[in-house]
């Protein structure tokens, strides 16, 4: 088992020589109607883009996407940005994802992330969770938790990481 | 096998370094978490000394990947393991590591890996870190997409057993299959339309040897003879036309007598609907589910959360407040029917109620029953052995086992301040906690919370939840709670918390409190938070699943970070 450890570690090491920055995980989730989609298929264009991980039982993550969802439309206009909000609901709850979205008005991209592949392969402990994600989908920015205000904070790095 | 492994990546890796470009075009990916307790005795909530005085547990995750292909694995390491997490977890080392890539239109994976096929009611290999679950499987797993609009999934391999080396072991061997296919993708001329019609079909069969299993009937001692395949079928639509959805799911599992149903041969089926209708600022959503017998799990002899193949969510509302999750509701695998009804409502601005910025109405009430089973002619109910029972599918058992009304209003007054109310009433069976045959609960919760924002940089919150209840008795029905909390927020990368669940209406006229003081810090991906208190036991649920967290009084630290 150590030796394994050891090797392993020495080889990421090896392979980690070139830290740049990392990119979004091409895995398959879904949509709110339950079609299977590859997240390689977000795009914003030639602008920057951002992804949020949130679950409806999540309640700091219900607080960021409502503050957001009153900006989104001036920030659209303003910045161009796109936000795709991933759900970590499983089969429990991802019934509630369809008719919370439309209820609250979101006007977001919901995808749902049933068996947490997708919070895996990007490394999310727990949500919400938030990337900046580049034209060319590497990620420039992420931040873990909420706290009000910082919707704030992440449209202002949107804006300095699209010049 | 783990010599096997080894090779496998050393030769990836080096093909891998070998390759510049490989190098240069590589990521790695990861996140960790530790969790370090300390705890002291504490007579009056029941609090064990630590022989060991602190827990740890903590684990990283590391991720590399290059184009199409992607490897990693999960160092665990439980030095000792928290208080609630198995003690069969005790120990440190690398139990999830995988290869995987992409070519043409395959995915092969080969080592660990999660996978689930359509709702989970016949597979679902998952992890639940807080709840110290995982039952990831080891072995080999391929993606295919022969054409646009559908997917096929093949997977076979055995689950993970805390630090088992699970093929030196007897546990069955897992192997599936599962079809999605979306029709508006392969039908030409479908694209756009506006009704959407997804269809799946999926087949697990599990081996395990046969074991000697002795059952009395009658005086008359028999040897059960058991299925060392058991196999398990499900299907799955999934209809939508404009702003309406209809979905439903059909599984069913051949005879599988195991400890969790006392050895009936009788078949398992489950089966869930449904329904919804949503427009801007509008929705309904009605659930119906009937599991009959669908305990499924890679070992027999098995009990408890691990090894279970299949997934069987608990349809009712999921808390995150803790004194309206203190009853929380689990699945009961031998049999249940229920159902779930949403209604969601945004009163839309600049009306009386809705004011400046619209409020949110949800309510939900949810239903759960024992299934309606019949002893079969000769035999006691669920005679070990036997048939078990007969039951009428669409027939409501006698016994309730849940049922929850709960109302919930979110109301922002103005930029800076917004408020939280919930009500609920909950019926509660302890058969959710594995204790049947106590007085049913029945609890009236209150929550209020509010948030007010005093400069862009600052915030308080506020925080009262009361919870009503006649009953008294046990470790687990304890009276009447009223608990306050209060959090600072600095910048949004600090805060500072404290609170006071106040345990007061239990009948010998005890009161305890559980107070908690807790400090944090973000910093973008990385949270330190170091709470002080204590910390009532319990029965943390997540998903539907639980487990129970004995009574703990001292500093609990948490550090999570991803890169």
């Amino acid at each position: 088992m150590k030796k394994i450890f050891a090797f392993l570690t020495m080889a990421v090491l090896c392979l980690g020589l070139s830290a740049q920055n990392a990119k979004l995980a091409s895995i398959n989730i879904k949509d709110v109607d339950g079609k299977v989609v590859n997240t390689s298929t977000f795009n914003n264009g030639d602008k920057p883009y951002i992804v949020c991980f949130w679950a409806t039982w999540c309640h700091p993550c219900l607080e960021e996407l409502s503050a957001m969802a009153e900006l989104y439309e001036d920030w659209q206009k303003e910045t161009g940005v796109k936000i795709y909000a991933v759900s970590l609901d499983d089969t429990r709850t991802k019934g509630k994802v369809k008719p919370l979205v439309n209820s609250m008005e979101w006007e977001y991209e919901v995808f749902i992330d049933e068996n947490s592949d997708f919070r895996r392969a990007m490394g999310v402990n727990n949500p919400p969770h938030t990337f900046i994600v580049g034209a060319d989908g590497s990620i420039l920015w992420q931040h873990a938790g909420y706290a009000e205000g910082d919707e704030e904070n992440t449209i202002k790095k949107y804006i300095e990481l699209s010049k | 096998m783990k010599k096997i492994f080894l090779t496998l990546i050393a030769t990836f890796a080096v093909a891998i370094c070998a390759n510049a470009q490989g190098i240069i075009g590589g990521k790695v990916t990861g996140n960790f978490q530790t969790d370090m307790q300390i705890s002291k005795e504490d007579s009056v909530i029941g609090a064990q000394k630590l022989e060991d005085k602190m827990r740890i547990n903590s684990f990283a995750n590391i991720l590399y990947t290059n184009g199409d292909f992607s490897a990693g694995f999960r160092y665990e390491g439980y030095l000792n393991p928290i208080l609630g997490f198995d003690a069969q977890y005790q120990g440190a080392g690398i139990p999830y590591r995988f290869a995987s890539y992409k070519k043409d239109f395959l995915e092969v994976t080969v080592g660990n890996y999660y996978e689930q096929f359509g709702s989970g009611l016949i597979f679902r290999s998952y992890e639940e870190r807080n709840l110290g679950l995982d039952n990831a499987m080891d072995g080999v797993r391929i993606v295919a997409k022969p054409l646009g609009g559908l997917v096929i999934k093949g997977v076979v391999g055995k689950q993970r057993y805390y630090w088992d080396d699970i093929w030196q072991t007897d546990n069955g061997l897992v192997r599936g299959l599962d079809a999605d296919l979306a029709l508006n993708d392969i039908i030409p001329g479908f694209e756009a339309s506006e009704y959407r019609l997804t269809l799946g079909g999926s087949f697990i069969s599990v081996y395990e040897k046969a074991n000697s299993v002795f059952t009395t009937i009658d005086n008359e001692q028999y040897r059960l003879n058991i299925p060392e395949n058991i196999g398990a079928g499900a299907f799955r639509a999934n209809f939508g036309y404009k702003n309406f959805n209809l979905g439903a799911e059909y599984a069913q599992k051949g005879q599988d007598p195991n400890a969790v149903n006392n050895y009936i041969y009788r078949k398992g089926n489950a089966f869930l609907l449904t329904a919804g209708y949503s427009v801007k600022g509008f929705a309904v959503r009605f659930e119906g589910k009937r599991i009959d017998n669908m305990s499924f799990k890679s070992k027999r002899t098995a009990t408890g959360n691990m090894l279970n193949v299949n997934y069987l969510p608990a349809i009712t509302r999921q808390h995150s407040y803790s004194l309206m999750s203190m009853y929380s509701y689990a699945t009961q695998v031998n049999g249940e029917m229920g159902f779930q009804a949403d209604v969601m409502y945004k009163i839309p601005k600049n009306t009386l109620l809705g004011g400046k910025y619209g409020t949110d109405v949800k309510l939900n009430y949810s239903y759960i029953t024992s299934l309606d089973k019949e002893a079969i002619d000769n035999y006691a109910l669920n005679q070990m052995g036997t048939e078990g029972y007969t039951s009428s599918f669409f027939k409501f058992g006698d016994e309730i086992y849940f049922s929850e009304l709960n109302l919930e209003v979110n109301k922002k007054f103005s930029k800076d301040y917004k408020m939280n109310f919930m009500y609920s009433y909950q019926t509660f069976n302890p058969i959710a906690f594995g204790h049947e045959g106590n007085p049913f609960i029945y609890a009236n919760i209150f929550v209020v919370d509010g948030t007010y924002r005093f400069s862009s940089h600052q915030s308080i919150k506020g925080e009262i939840q009361w919870l009503l209840t006649e009953q008294d008795y046990d470790e687990f029905a304890k009276g009447d709670w009223l608990q306050f909390g209060a959090e600072y927020n600095l910048n949004g990368r600090w805060f500072f918390a404290a609170s006071d669940q106040w345990n007061y209406g239990t009948q010998e006229g005890e009161k305890v409190h559980y107070y908690n003081f807790s400090l944090g810090c973000t910093y973008n991906t990385t949270r330190v938070s170091l709470s002080y208190g204590k910390q009532r036991q319990g029965i943390l649920c997540i998903g539907g699943v639980c487990r129970e967290v004995p009574a703990s009084n001292g500093l609990f630290m948490t550090i999570t970070s991803s890169f």
